[in-house]
């Protein structure tokens, strides 16, 4: 025992005296989760539109005051003439015109009709879609509130909703990934680097001339990783908290467990590539390439696997994250318990199971 | 017997190259023996499979009694082993890295202290610079140190002067008299022949065999011919003419001086009158003993 515990304060001696292991182990997250979050987020936040307001009655001005509320938009006032709003779409200034037409409010009290015109610069389809959607929402809004909706029965009133992300907000979708993304990419790296590392270092031959198992030494090397990410497994999540706005709905418990026991699954992919690999960058390379791409592709974040044709979607079964991310989605957006995710924790289990009894076995107890 | 080697054959690449090739030899316990060679001789594979490293393709090997193969964890537990290149983990601190491997061989420093209280005091003021950082004199100490920690009883150390300078490996060799001492059995190999002088017996290794085993100087005074020393400012020119001479049979540069033997007994006069004749004038030769080098030299030639 005192030997495993002086082996493993090594090897945290070993993570925090490389500062660069040490800056990527997290800056690596840090960085992910804020980028995936912010900068790669497709949700509209401040999208410059015009509302041409031609009519200026009490019912436009309540209206223009509903979508100048609401922080999707940043509005700009001016009256502008059909010509002038052509110029400022081509130019790209704004995403968006809403055009209110003369006798507006006129219009609705006799007719209990009116229209409003919505213009929206289709070019970024998302873009358009997200905006007019979120315009029809005030509207139908304004009238539900303004009592104006008694006077229109024959009104649709459209009813959009955005399950589990009603404001289309960009967080909730990408965390579960990005979690996926960082813990298999930190976890599968530093370990695929800890043992070829002794090995290319030839430290290995002296390790192996002493009574030191071959179970203890990949003890000792997944431990100080496993601590790492379980540190930067809460730093995603209170970030993802504080700044993303997300709200983990489920079970943190079961969140934690699920997260750990994925560590535990990336970690032995790491010591898998570990112990084949010949040279620190073959291992590298390795977990960059082998892991990078597929946790990317087929991990579901950001292309549904089930529109994948069907070997893909057989080879994503692979993909430990794949699975990971299913939970997480279950477990944190949607609130569900351990036993709507059994199965897919199950088959972390015995991957992770499989990869480290390889290992294991395949640890060479000589130099060749 | 400490170590008992019996037809040991190690090849590479599935067989084309013979690393060792058939060799036998015996060390006894609180014995220094020497392994001497070029490299490439098979002196770190031998080391290798003798650390149960590298499973040799045919033969025995036994390590106190230990078989290399089948008690392969007892040895472990029981020699030490430094190998040819610098092993310790060069972000730990001195004094991390003796900790640790006291640690992992169930023992710890103060234990053992007697064992390596000569070196380890030469090491002490360094003792919280990192491994990376030392000198190689002082890397070889350390190492020295962390090969001993456990009380070994053989003690394995492949070229461990190698790079040093001549104080430091001065001072190991000391360092190695007082563990002889202490009975612990030392197989060493080492590319300096003032250092082959110092083991109780010696191997000359070539190209996977053994060419010979005994003690320095019965190899020294195995040496067949009249050896002469010849001294001069132009070193190359007369090595070129002594070449050229009809009965040398070897010539190299030794040193500051050029070290030759002739078929047929000869003497000084002889020697200078053929070197005179060819203009050169100022030099010297005379007849000298031969060293352990000479003695090596001699017997790679044939």
């Amino acid at each position: 025992m005192r030997q495993l515990f002086v082996f493993i304060r090594k090897e945290f001696l070993h993570v925090f005296r490389d500062r660069k292991s040490l800056l990527m182990l997290f800056g690596l997250p840090i960085t992910q989760i804020v980028l995936f979050g912010f900068a790669l987020s497709n949700e509209i936040k401040d999208s410059k539109i015009v509302i041409a307001d031609y009519s200026r009655d009490e019912v436009t001005r309540k209206i223009t005051e509903k979508i100048e509320a609401s922080r999707y938009f940043d509005v700009e006032e001016n009256l502008q003439s059909a010509q002038q709003l052509e110029a400022a779409f081509k130019k790209g200034k704004i995403k968006m015109a809403v055009i209110f037409p003369e006798n507006f409010a006129e219009d609705l009290l006799h007719s209990k009709k009116a229209t409003v015109q919505v213009i929206a610069d289709a070019s970024d389809p998302n873009v358009a879609t997200a905006t007019t959607t979120y315009i029809t929402q005030i509207i139908n809004d304004y009238n539900m509130t303004s009592g104006n909706a008694s006077m229109q029965p024959l009104q649709i009133i459209p009813e959009v909703r955005m399950l589990y992300n009603p404001e289309l907000k960009g967080g909730p979708n990408f965390v579960p990934g990005v979690m996926a993304l960082v813990l298999m990419l930190v976890c599968t790296m530093m370990t695929s680097v800890a043992i070829v590392k002794e090995k290319e270092l030839g430290t290995m031959e002296v390790l192996l001339v002493s009574p030191f198992k071959p179970l203890d030494i990949i003890i000792s090397k997944l431990t100080p990783y496993l601590i790492i990410s379980v540190m930067n497994l809460f730093i995603i999540l209170i970030l993802s908290v504080t700044i993303l706005d997300l709200e983990i709905k489920g079970n943190i418990f079961l969140l934690v467990f699920e997260s750990i026991l994925f560590i535990l699954t990336s970690l032995s992919i790491g010591l898998f590539l570990s112990i084949n690999a010949e040279t620190q960058q073959a291992a590298m390379m390795g977990s960059m390439m082998g892991m990078m791409l597929p946790t990317l592709l087929l991990t579901g974040f950001m292309f549904p696997v089930e529109n994948m044709p069907l070997p893909m979607q057989w080879l994503a079964n692979l993909v430990p994250s794949r699975w990971y991310f299913i939970i997480i989605k279950k477990v944190m957006l949607k609130g569900l318990g351990f036993s709507s995710v059994w199965k897919e924790s199950l088959i972390l289990i015995s991957m992770t199971i499989f990869l480290f009894t390889i290992s294991l076995r395949k640890f060479k107890i000589r130099l060749e | 017997m400490m170590i008992s080697v019996s037809h040991i054959t190690k090849t590479y690449n599935k067989g084309t190259i013979h690393a060792i090739n058939d060799i036998s030899f015996e060390v006894e316990k609180g014995e220094i023996f020497g392994l001497i060679g070029p490299d490439g001789a098979g002196k770190t594979s031998l080391f290798r499979i003798l650390t149960t490293l590298l499973l040799a393709d045919s033969g025995e090997a036994k390590v106190n009694d230990w078989d290399v193969v089948k008690d392969y964890k007892k040895i472990r537990n029981g020699v030490g082993y430094m190998p040819g290149r610098f092993s310790l983990y060069q972000d730990l601190s001195v004094e991390e890295n003796l900790n640790f491997f006291a640690t992992i061989f169930d023992t710890t420093i103060e234990e053992n202290y007697h064992l390596i209280k000569d070196i380890y005091e030469q090491i002490e003021p360094f003792k919280d610079r990192r491994a990376g950082k030392l000198s190689g004199g002082m890397k070889q100490k350390l190492a020295l140190c962390c090969a001993l920690i456990h009380k070994p009883v053989v003690l394995f150390l492949d070229e461990p002067t190698t790079g040093v300078d001549s104080v430091s490996r001065k001072e190991f060799w000391d360092m190695l008299m007082k563990l002889k001492a202490q009975e612990i059995t030392i197989l060493v190999s080492t590319p300096y022949m003032d250092e082959a002088v110092l083991c109780d017996r010696l191997a000359l290794m070539q190209e996977g065999k053994i060419l010979t085993i005994d003690t320095p100087e019965k190899i020294r005074a195995s040496y067949p011919l009249q050896l002469f020393a010849v001294k001069t400012n132009h070193t190359y020119k007369v090595l070129n003419e002594l070449r050229n001479y009809k009965d040398t049979e070897s010539c190299f540069a030794f040193g500051d001086s050029i070290h030759v033997t002739f078929k047929t007994p000869t003497d000084e006069k002889t020697i200078s009158k053929y070197l005179s004749d060819k203009g050169d004038t100022d030099l010297t030769v005379e007849k000298i003993e031969p060293t352990i080098e000479d003695s090596f030299i001699q017997m790679l030639k044939n």
